[in-house]
């Protein structure tokens, strides 16, 4: 089979799995619908493998394939066709895309169990992870508009799965919302660039691109300007990353999958994907830079000071995210992309180990309540310490090779990059902080009471379940996500996916250690064949430094959560007074929905209630309907007064009109 | 004699009817009138083919005869309704098809 049968394989099989799934539910008994959507994925990653190996038997000037299915449409110079781009990029993303969301899939199959919308929650999952394969497999700009789009709408279903609880809706709309700025701004983009190329197909656009652009002139600058508008949206980067930690409301396998595979490395991908253009706009170079060493540094800050374990992770997430699109933004595209595929094993193994805790704890997220879990849940406790290390930099844990990656070649451009770099660091410590500030407070300390019954073999369920976020009491009728809790300790689908996820993040980083094997950067070589930008770098002594750096703040933030949150409790409270006012911008998260509150949403509500007071109210209401109506019935009531039912005024009538008209006749003559 | 005093008559006879139609309220002398209209302009019918010297006129005539025929069927089957549903049998009291 050609490269790019195998790129379709990939697509069909999730597309199958949500159809069967969707319209066959009623039919699935038991938890067939969870092992077929398992298989739907299962089955598209071993496609991927296969466009993988097809791959590798190009030469490296030739893996660029493409393929049309169909012409879609052809009009006024658009050329609209059904066609994907297989190419070192798109079967490196489509492998991590499918290789964590089979995982997740599994885990799914437990964790899901017992709630009454199964089917429905796979359909949902296939069709997430199908939209992102077409996101990443597109060929033109018109089918990654489409995957784009498909990607928000996937995501808001799983977030508002549970869609009687009112704050998992809100969270959904809010995701959504945020996500159609981000569109809007990727369509607009398309559109500068489509402008001066003329064609929507990506290599066409890349060839074209160096010939009609100047570097930096006013129209690719504005261009990729809204392409990153679609990035940061998509990747949840400030400012417009206030939807991802409310995306919790989810399930949290649906958090996994958004954080690690389907959603927010969409951004990342679409950066990597349009680097010719990219590069031809330094000033959105360095806002997409600007913009990530930002988040990487203001999420982490917050993740310090959250107590919903999920919020913590998703937090993290944001910053890690950061790291990618500043990689991406400075030209490391390579060690962006590496940095992509270690998060991808070790943000989903931290989600199913908290997914576990939560299992645990009965449906309670707040670390506040949890404590002591390490002898009750000692296999999400090790799968736990794997994936913070990993997340902390660590070596050999994967993320300790891909981070410092990224922040070398981000030093190497100079200038004020160097401050890009020292941020980074800085979001490392605090990664490290944050990280096991988690693992402490759940793991350590004294064991709570859910931990001791667990202990003694009983895991703890509450009288009526609640919603974690407010409390309010749920039932357990569809729509809700009920009473039944799964630990990874006692179903085995959990444990292997977080067994594999564990494996891949303790050893994933090892495929591309600087010097000795550089997988990663060799395989994505046809794909930035053409960028100065791209070639691995000499400076060793920075190299060596920077891993050293990495290192020791790894292990110092770790030590420093040790002593906070192990050693001396009482240094936590003593920091939070002292700095009270650091604190208090923390836990409000830097006030960014409030600030958005202010700026967006109150000016366009009193635009609205301005607009329906006096425009609606009084200019189409009260004027154009009113005014309407009351011309018919005015008219009406005067044509009305002649009908009087008198048939002898009827008559004088036809009489009178006749005379006249019979003198009027007679006159002309 | 000159055709002008056919037409004079057959005006006066269409007048009085008319005014008829008008001024009267029972239905049977409206119905009545309106026959008087009919032949008003039926004698001027008549008379004119006379003046042509062929039978258009006349074939003309016996249509509107027919017609009135038809016309007088229905106006006196609705003067019998009205009888039978005890309504007063005055034009003026039966105005319900007001606007």
């Amino acid at each position: 089979m050609s490269t790019t049968t195998w790129g379709w394989l990939v697509l069909l099989f999730p597309l199958l799995g949500t159809l069967i799934i969707a319209f066959g539910y009623r039919r699935l008994p038991g938890n067939t619908a969870g092992v077929i959507g398992t298989a739907a994925i299962g089955l598209a990653f071993v496609a991927a493998l296969g466009a993988l190996i097809s791959l590798e038997g190009h030469s490296t000037s030739h893996q660029e394939l493409t393929s049309s299915l169909w012409n879609y449409a052809n009009t006024v110079g658009v050329n609209a066709e059904v066609s994907i781009l297989v190419d070192p990029l798109s079967v490196f993303m489509i492998l991590i895309v499918s290789g964590i969301s089979s995982m997740i899939h599994l885990y799914s199959i437990s964790y899901l169990e017992e709630d009454r919308g199964f089917a429905r929650y796979f359909s949902y999952l296939n069709f997430f992870v199908f939209s992102m394969l077409l996101l990443v497999l597109a060929g033109n700009f018109l089918l990654l508009i489409v995957g784009w789009a498909f990607v928000g709408a996937a995501s808001y279903l799983l977030i508002s799965f549970w869609y009687r609880r009112t704050t998992a809706t809100k969270a959904g709309i809010k995701a959504f919302v945020i996500n159609v700025v981000g569109d809007t701004g990727l369509v607009l983009g398309t559109y500068f660039i489509f402008k001066h190329t003329h064609t929507l197909d990506f290599l066409g656009t890349f060839a074209a691109a160096p010939h009609v652009f100047h570097s930096g002139e006013a129209d690719i600058v504005a261009g990729c300007l809204l392409l990153l508008v679609g990035a940061i949206a998509k990747s949840a980067q400030i400012p417009l990353h206030t939807w991802l930690p409310d995306a919790m409301e989810g399930p949290t396998p649906v958090s996994a999958l958004i954080h690690a595979a389907t959603m927010v490395t969409a951004g990342v991908y679409l950066i990597a994907r349009m680097h010719v253009l990219f590069e031809l706009a330094p000033a959105a170079q360095d806002t997409g830079a600007v913009i990530g060493a930002a988040t990487l540094l203001i999420a982490g800050t917050i993740a310090l000071v959250q107590t919903d374990i999920k919020r913590v992770i998703a937090y993290s997430t944001m910053s890690q995210i950061g790291y990618m699109i500043m990689g991406v933004s400075v030209g490391a595209y390579a060690a962006g992309m590496f940095h992509l595929m270690t998060h991808a094993f070790f943000k989903a193994l931290l989600f199913m180990g908290a997914g576990s805790i939560i299992g645990a704890m009965g449906g309670e997220q707040s670390l506040q309540k949890m404590g002591g879990f390490r002898k009750a849940l000692p296999f999400t406790f090790a799968c736990f310490v794997i994936g913070g290390l990993a997340l902390s930099g660590i070596p050999p844990f994967s993320g300790f090779f891909s981070k410092d990656e990224i922040l070398l070649v981000t030093a190497e451009l100079g200038g004020w990059h160097w401050a890009l770099y020292a941020i980074g660091y800085l979001g490392a410590f605090l990664t490290a902080i944050y990280t096991f500030r988690m693992i402490f407070r759940a793991f350590y300390g004294d064991p709570v009471h859910e931990a001791d019954e667990l202990e003694k073999g009983h895991l703890h369920h509450k009288e009526h379940a609640t919603n974690p976020a407010n409390g309010e009491i749920e039932d357990d009728d569809v729509g809700f996500p009920g009473p039944h809790h799964t630990i990874a300790e006692r179903a085995l689908p959990m444990k292997v996916a977080m067994i594999v996820l564990a494996i891949g993040a303790a050893g994933a980083g090892l495929v591309q250690i600087p010097g000795v094997d550089d997988v990663v950067v060799n395989f994505l070589r046809p794909t930035f064949a053409g960028s100065p930008l791209y070639e691995p770098h000499t400076r060793d002594g920075l190299l060596i430094f920077g891993l050293c750096l990495g290192t020791v703040l790894g292990l110092s933030g770790i030590a420093i959560a040790y002593r906070i949150w192990v050693r001396e409790p009482a240094i936590a409270v003593r920091a939070r007074e002292r700095f009270g006012a650091a604190y208090e911008l923390f836990v409000h998260k830097w006030y960014f929905d409030e600030l958005i509150d202010a700026l967006v949403v109150r000016p366009a509500t009193a635009a609205g209630r301005f607009a329906q007071g006096t425009f609606e109210r009084v200019f189409v209401q009260d004027t154009m309907i009113g005014g309407s109506t009351g011309l018919v019935r005015a008219g009406s009531a005067a044509v009305r007064a002649v009908q009087s039912g008198f048939l002898r005024y009827y008559a004088a009538l036809l009489v009178l009109g006749v005379t006249g008209v019979a003198f009027y006749f007679l006159l002309q003559t | 004699m000159s055709i002008g005093w056919y037409l004079a008559v057959s005006a006066i006879v269409f007048a009085l009817g008319a005014a008829g139609v008008m001024v009267r309220r029972n239905p049977l002398v409206v119905l009545l009138c309106l026959e008087l209209m009919l032949n008003g302009a039926n004698l001027s019918l008549v008379a004119f083919s006379r003046m042509w010297g062929n039978g258009d006129g006349q074939i003309f005539a016996l249509i509107v005869m027919t017609v009135a025929a038809c016309e007088v069927c229905i106006g006196l089957g609705m003067v019998v309704a009205i009888y039978r549903r005890k309504l007063p049998i005055d034009v003026d009291e039966l105005r319900e098809l007001q606007g």
